[in-house]
């Protein structure tokens, strides 16, 4: 098998092939279907709950080592990083949103948005020309009024605060987003703004994303859709 | 740079969360003054204890142990075994190796204070602290027979000024049912005070300690053999006996010969003691205590750093989220557990800053009173190398308590998957 690397033509940003993972004290091992996402596409991966979800983005960021299987990212076989170098791999390549509480409590919103970069060389570098302004047009973009730029992000609505993950997650122009239903928290207007900013700038700089979600009302948002079947009761 | 990060994130956490943490911070700094006060306190107390006698080479008394000899010359406390004859005395002032001698004559009280006879040589030539001279803040020296002079400590609590009548009683103890009543003395002058035990004493001649005497030899005022004033004036006295002498040599080197030679005297039972040497077998024997205290304060220390684990892993509950944030932008659980080191380093270097500054503002608000009330004299003065150690051994046993929180995050944020995502 050649890797993805020596291939011409688009390079697949995640390959996924007959992945397992297997918690302790689960009776079986969950399984994944094989995926394959080229760079700058987006993929709607729906999921009900307990399908998994959580692990395949957990195994896909490097946060769990799968039981069989293979990831690679960019090429790279993630198995084959250990523990720190896989942190540095989702630092410099991986912007996540979660379903929530995205933000750390602390730090104002420019802080979190700007948080990879000060976390992986490569995306300050990337974040032309300085984080800080990358970050406020990420935010003017997503439709964050600057007077909220350097407020404490608690005090912020659900929608804003998603929208600032978006922003943290695009930051630095990352290959691969991966999103743990980042809208579901939100109203249905909401949801569709949120996706149509994230989606369009994720193309603007040809970022891959990897959005997981129940509502399959947003698949037309993505080029492709694909589900995971329920392994668990 | 990630060292950077951690320090800005771990400020910034501790600055969100400071309304939790501040209660806890002061109970760490309160525990952190305790400590640093005790031991800055000991230091002080021994310097005000050993400077009580300065400048004196010998005591002489009777023969006795040193701490008693010292006890109740220096520190009017307990009583002699023994006199001095003055012939003894006058002895000793033919020796030509001394360069002054004090008499001292104990026995009497007044309103519970020591009442020591001696002459002009005690306020020519006694010494304390760090070679000070005794001075008269109003009058003057005794003169007349039944002149007193005041220690600051008296005249204050007693509320006594120059020219007042005072009658002293006879033998020691606040209440006393045998009083000088025919001689009653008038104030002649107050002493500066000292911060020593002389504050807390009157002083009359050796003349006049005799005079008032007079008709006593039983124990007790027998009538019509006591004099009045009067009567004493008319006369000359000299005194059969004295209690002790404080002495000082012209030649340092010769005081252990000195001293064997009075030991030795033939004409009475005699001991001569070192004050110094017996200041710091006195401290010594006192130092058990403080050492006890500083060893209690330092688990007050531990107390409260254990106080602040507990809170800090409180809080931890409270931080999954944030943590699950900060693994998924690429945080190693290496700089999780570094953020909680530091922000366990940091509330106890706040805690210090606070202890010190603390001291800063209390030493010279309350030394004043200390020295009125308690005779010790507390300066403000840079922190001794102990003492730094002690204040550093805080933020050192703040890093090793800050290992629990940091190593269960560390270890948890390890096996966790995206978002927290865990075994449930």
């Amino acid at each position: 098998m050649t890797t993805a690397n020596s291939h011409p033509g688009p390079r697949p940003a995640i390959e996924i092939t007959d992945l397992s993972f297997h918690w302790d004290r689960a009776p079986k091992p969950i399984t994944f279907p094989d995926l394959r996402l080229n760079q700058g596409e987006h993929l709607f991966l729906h999921g009900p709950s307990g399908s998994g979800k959580s692990t395949l983005l957990s195994l896909l960021a490097g946060m769990l080592s799968p039981s069989c299987g293979k990831v690679r990212l960019l090429g790279q076989d993630m198995a084959a990083l250990g523990n720190g170098a896989r942190d540095r791999f989702r630092a410099d390549h991986i912007g996540v949103i979660f379903q929530q509480f995205n933000l750390v409590p602390y730090l104002s919103a420019i802080a979190n948005v700007t948080l990879p970069c000060r976390l992986s060389t490569i995306r300050r570098i990337a974040a032309s020309p300085d984080p800080g302004q990358e970050a406020r047009r990420l935010l003017e973009a997503l439709a964050i009024p600057p007077d909220h730029w350097q407020r404490k992000v608690t005090q912020l609505s659900i929608g804003q605060q998603q929208r600032i993950a978006a922003a943290r997650a695009l930051i630095g122009a990352p290959e691969i987003i991966l999103a743990d239903e980042p809208t579901s928290a939100l109203d249905s207007d909401n949801r569709d703004r949120f996706l149509r900013l994230l989606l369009e700038l994720a193309r603007a700089q040809n970022t891959s994303v990897l959005f997981v979600s129940h509502d399959l009302t947003l698949a037309h948002h993505f080029h492709y859709q694909t589900g995971l079947q329920e392994t668990r009761p | 740079m990630k060292l950077r990060l951690a320090l800005s994130l771990a400020s910034a956490s501790l600055w969100h969360r400071r309304k939790v943490l501040a209660l806890v911070c002061l109970t760490l700094t309160l525990s952190v003054s305790l400590l640093l006060g005790i031991q800055y306190l000991r230091t002080e107390v021994k310097q005000s204890f050993t400077s009580t006698i300065s400048d004196t080479d010998l005591i002489i008394g009777a023969r006795s142990g040193q701490l008693n000899l010292l006890l109740y010359t220096v520190f009017h406390i307990g009583d002699a075994t023994n006199n001095i004859r003055w012939s003894s005395f006058r002895k000793l002032q033919e020796d030509k190796r001394f360069s002054w001698l004090i008499p001292i004559s104990l026995g009497d009280s007044y309103q519970g204070y020591r009442v020591v006879g001696t002459n002009d040589a005690y306020l020519e030539h006694f010494r304390y602290g760090q070679g000070s001279q005794l001075a008269l803040a109003r009058g003057k020296w005794f003169h007349s027979l039944f002149d007193v002079v005041l220690g600051a400590g008296v005249a204050r609590s007693l509320n006594h000024s120059v020219g007042d009548q005072i009658i002293l009683a006879h033998g020691g103890g606040s209440v006393s049912f045998s009083r000088h009543q025919n001689t009653p003395f008038t104030v002649s002058g107050i002493l500066e005070p000292t911060g020593t035990p002389v504050d807390q004493a009157v002083y009359i001649s050796l003349p006049a300690m005799e005079a008032i005497h007079v008709g006593w030899e039983s124990g007790v005022a027998i009538p019509g053999r006591t004099l009045t004033r009067e009567q004493a004036e008319q006369k000359q006295f000299t005194p059969k006996a004295i209690t002790a002498v404080l002495a000082g040599l012209d030649r340092k080197i010769m005081t252990f010969r000195v001293q064997r030679e009075i030991n030795q005297y033939a004409g009475e039972p005699l001991s001569a003691i070192l004050p110094g040497v017996a200041l710091s077998e006195l401290w010594r024997l006192m130092g058990q205590f403080e050492k006890a205290l500083l060893g209690i304060t330092g688990f007050v220390v531990i107390t409260s750093l254990i106080g602040l684990t507990a809170v800090l892993l409180t809080l931890q509950a409270q931080r999954t989220h944030e943590i699950a944030v900060l693994r998924a932008t690429g945080a190693s659980p290496g700089l999780i557990a570094t953020l909680y080191l530091m922000e366990c380093l940091g509330l106890a270097l706040v805690a210090c800053l606070g202890a010190v500054l603390l001291g800063m503002i209390a030493i010279p608000a309350i030394s004043p009173w200390l020295t009125e009330a308690y005779g010790l004299n507390i300066r403000l003065r840079p922190l001794s190398q102990e003492e730094w150690t002690l204040l550093g051994l805080v933020p050192g046993a703040a890093l090793v308590v800050g290992l629990i929180p940091a190593f269960g995050t560390w270890r948890r944020s390890r096996a966790q998957g995206l978002g927290g995502a865990q075994e449930k």
